[in-house]
């Protein structure tokens, strides 16, 4: 180990450069193979394996021959130039959305295009500034849906680690066990404890609005703005912390109590250091990369949990939208928001990766050749 | 039979496991009793709704409302014409018939509703009659004279000409007491809905039910469509645990074989399952979800099946690979291996058993997961087309605004059920897992 120590500075610093990147590129590869496939599974699941563009063409044939029967110049025709004419502009559209090339073509296209985030336009749906393209449309959605689970995940987080540690420190006491007893009710989502939320104050005593995000007409002001998008994010913000801080801190306080009983930690007790120092470097530091992983894999699941949170709270965010656009079946709109969410999702792993090589030096960088 | 006593005797120490215990097994009661008592073709056919119901009222509260205190609201009240005392006199080529259908009325509240169902057996001339509304304080009110169909319902309460005649609707004006103003009060006593009908025909007949509707009904009260809702409580139950209990089973036994399989065998086999898990992980289920079941069907069994299929890679196998790598490399594994046991010997045999116990409070905490799943879905409105469950009646009750129009019965009864269930099993999980996992136990 010392032998090692000294000739380090110089080559062991660029052979270090060397490896994170040789690591970085790897899982970024991995991850863009895995984006790829989820992608490309979601595009065969929403095209219901190409029956969706059968729906399509028979939409595409009725707006045609709608258009042309409303038209009064083409009222003189006789019905066979009528259908000539109609089957001209249904070839025309067909050709416009290549729905003539075979399916499995196309969903590569559809997929080349997907990864490039070039999401296209969307066939029914509308930004609120009227923009059809679904990048837009995702664009201006986005923003809320990250407010709302951002602030919601953060505050359960740091809420639940800052009392599972003061937990660990007195357990058996009475509040220990209280948080003990309460922790099944996280059996229950969020949506759910949102549906008594409203119940409570939204009409038994009408203090919150019960769902949307700022009030209508919206206020003039940014600071009153935000303010008013502050209310609205009350009741949904305390469903979700509701439904996870209890089963968030039971699990960090076994988490903690555990380690608590490791020997080094035991010893640093023996030499008498101060609690909030054992805490510190010896609980918190050793433990910091299983508590990213958790982080990171709550990010994961909550990002599922949006559609329905957002749909009971009408919070005009990425759930909400998939869900319309399901109703709608807009493809275009569907395999877009299903990209983001994947893209999301491999984002948060890729980053959890990075973290762990730093945080923890167990992790072999160079995929496990040492 | 001694390991179950032993568990038997370890959960007893903790109460909540107990009570945990308690509750899952009345609800499998509970399941056990409805689909014996509502067979399953019965309860579709009843939930579908339509004729069946009209005896019910529209939105009534759960009767139990009424114990804690406020006005005692009124139940549903029949009145037969066959439990009548009727007057008959004949004349030339027919008879008069006077029919008197009476009750008591004893509530502090005015009926939801009042409707007369006439049932008549004739050849060719239609039965006629005359009613008249009689108050117990001697009033009479006059509601017009009908000509008789075979089926015919007579909706008092949706009577507009005689809304205008007494300055209220039917069926608080008919049972208010006289000089209430702007607030009218029951007049408690016998009222009497008085029938005088002409049939033409000597073998003709004529029978009458009046339905005055309460405002209460039955253990859950009723829906929108009249529907009583205890029945979907009840179907709800058995629908809610075996999907919970199979989607249970499935993701966690596939997901320990694959896991298995790919310790045992290693190399590129583990390689592929482990990729595998990793794309499965960035799908986003629940979008996915919701996507099979608007394009394709939302029947439970497809949802089920799909919600098992994501589950088989989850990310569950990941775990169970870090628990059944050491067991590989056990004695008795190559103990196994010396004496020729098969590859699905070894792994079904020997490496599953080992790591069983230690899944089995995951196994009972995943359940209230895919319960509350299944209420998701039927939240978004992707509840079975048929079948009631408990997410099918949150999912009414919000499509009707239950909670603005303070119908909160329909919401809080589902939601209860909902609630006992996770808890229960989520009770039971915590226990156990402080039983199978030692290393809790000290803490």
């Amino acid at each position: 180990m010392s032998a090692n120590a000294t000739q380090r500075p110089a080559a062991g610093w660029l052979a270090d450069v060397r490896r994170i990147a040789a690591f970085v590129a790897l899982r970024l590869f991995a991850l863009f193979v895995t984006v790829l496939i989820g992608v490309y599974l979601s595009i065969l699941i929403a095209n219901m394996g190409g029956k969706v563009d059968e729906l399509r063409l028979v939409q595409i044939r009725l707006a045609a021959a709608e258009a042309v029967r409303e038209d009064p110049t083409f009222r003189a025709m006789n019905d066979a130039e009528r259908n000539r004419l109609i089957e001209s502009r249904v070839q025309l559209e067909v050709e416009r959305l290549r729905l003539d090339q075979p399916f499995i073509v196309r969903s590569f296209d559809y997929l080349y295009q997907a990864m490039r985030l070039d999401l296209g336009r969307a066939e029914h749906l509308h930004s609120d500034a009227g923009a059809r393209e679904v990048y837009r449309i995702i664009a201006e959605r986005l923003p809320a849906t990250l407010l709302l689970f951002g602030t919601a995940n953060l505050l359960v987080f740091f809420v639940s680690i800052f009392v599972a540690l003061s937990l660990s420190r007195r357990y058996g006491s009475r509040l220990d066990r209280t948080v003990i007893a309460l922790a099944p009710s996280s059996a229950a989502p969020g949506w759910f404890y949102g549906i008594f939320l409203i119940l409570i104050f939204a009409f038994l005593v009408p203090l919150l609005p019960p769902g949307g995000m700022v009030r209508a007409p919206p206020p003039e002001s940014r600071i009153e703005y935000a303010l008013d998008v502050a209310r609205h994010m009350i009741l949904p913000l305390a469903a979700m912390f509701l439904s996870s801080i209890f089963i968030s801190i039971y699990s960090w306080r076994t988490f903690f109590l555990i380690h608590s009983s490791e020997d080094y930690v035991e010893m640093a007790r023996a030499k008498g250091l101060p609690s909030r120092l054992i805490e510190r470097r010896y609980i918190l530091r050793p433990t910091l990369s299983p508590i990213i992983t958790s982080f990171a894999l709550m990010l994961i699941g909550l990002w599922g949990g949006a559609i329905i949170l957002e749909q009971v709270f009408n919070w005009p965010g990425l759930g909400t939208l998939l869900f319309r656009a399901i109703g709608l079946r807009d493809t275009p709109v569907i395999i877009a928001t299903v990209v983001i969410f994947a893209y999301l999702l491999a984002f948060t792993v890729f980053l959890l990766d990075i973290l762990y090589a730093i945080l923890d030096p167990r992790v072999k960088l160079d995929g496990g050749a040492r | 039979m001694s390991p179950w006593r032993e568990l038997w005797r370890q959960l007893r120490e903790y109460p909540s496991a107990v009570a945990g215990l308690a509750i899952v097994v009345s609800l499998v009661g509970l399941s056990v009793y409805t689909v014996i008592a509502i067979p399953y073709a019965k309860a579709i056919d009843l939930w579908r709704g339509g004729e069946r119901w009209q005896m019910y009222p529209v939105n009534a509260s759960p009767a139990w409302v009424t114990w804690f205190g406020g006005p005692n609201l009124p139940r549903t009240i029949v009145v037969e014409s066959r439990a009548a005392a009727a007057e008959e006199q004949p004349f030339e080529g027919g008879r008069q018939l006077s029919i008197p259908l009476a009750f008591d009325f004893d509530y502090d509240a005015f009926p939801s509703e009042i409707n007369l169902f006439l049932r008549a057996q004739y050849q060719d001339r239609q039965p006629f009659v005359r009613l008249t509304w009689h108050a117990p304080d001697g009033r009479t009110v006059p509601l017009g004279a009908h000509r008789i169909a075979r089926e015919q319902r007579i909706s008092i309460s949706q009577d507009l000409a005689l809304e205008r005649r007494l300055g209220m609707t039917p069926q608080v004006g008919l049972l208010a007491a006289p000089g209430g103003g702007e607030r009218p009060q029951v007049q408690r006593g016998r009222h009497e809905l008085r029938m005088e009908a002409i049939v033409f025909e000597p073998d003709a007949r004529l029978d009458a039910d009046l339905v005055l509707y309460g405002r209460v009904h039955g253990l859950a009260g009723t829906d929108h469509q009249r529907r009583d809702l205890l029945l979907a409580l009840l179907w709800g139950t058995p629908v809610a645990l075996a999907f919970g209990l199979i989607a249970a089973v499935g993701t966690t036994i596939t997901t320990l074989i694959i896991a298995a399989v790919g310790v045992w065998f290693g190399g590129w086999i583990d390689a592929a399952i482990q990729r595998i898990t990793e794309v499965n992980m960035i799908l986003p289920m629940l979008p996915i979800l919701v996507m099979v079941g608007t394009l394709y069907s939302t029947s439970i069994w497809l949802m089920l099946g799909v919600v098992v299929a994501f589950g088989i890679f989850s990310a569950g196998i990941k775990m169970y690979r870090a628990m059944l790598l050491p067991v590989r490399e056990s004695a008795y594994i190559e103990a196994a291996r010396a004496y020729g046991a098969s590859h699905s010997r070894i792994i079904l045999r020997y490496m599953i058993p080992r790591i069983l116990p230690v899944l089995v409070p995951g196994f009972v905490t995943l359940i209230p997961g895919f319960v509350f799943l299944e209420a998701s879905l039927a939240v978004l409105g992707l509840g079975d087309p048929v079948l009631p469950t408990w997410g099918k009646v949150l999912n009414d009750a919000q499509a009707q605004s239950a909670l603005y129009n303070g119908h909160y019965y329909w919401v809080l009864e589902p939601a209860a059920l909902l609630m006992l269930t996770g808890l229960g099993f989520a009770m039971l999980g915590f226990a156990l897992d402080r039983i199978f996992n030692p290393r809790l136990r000290a803490i």
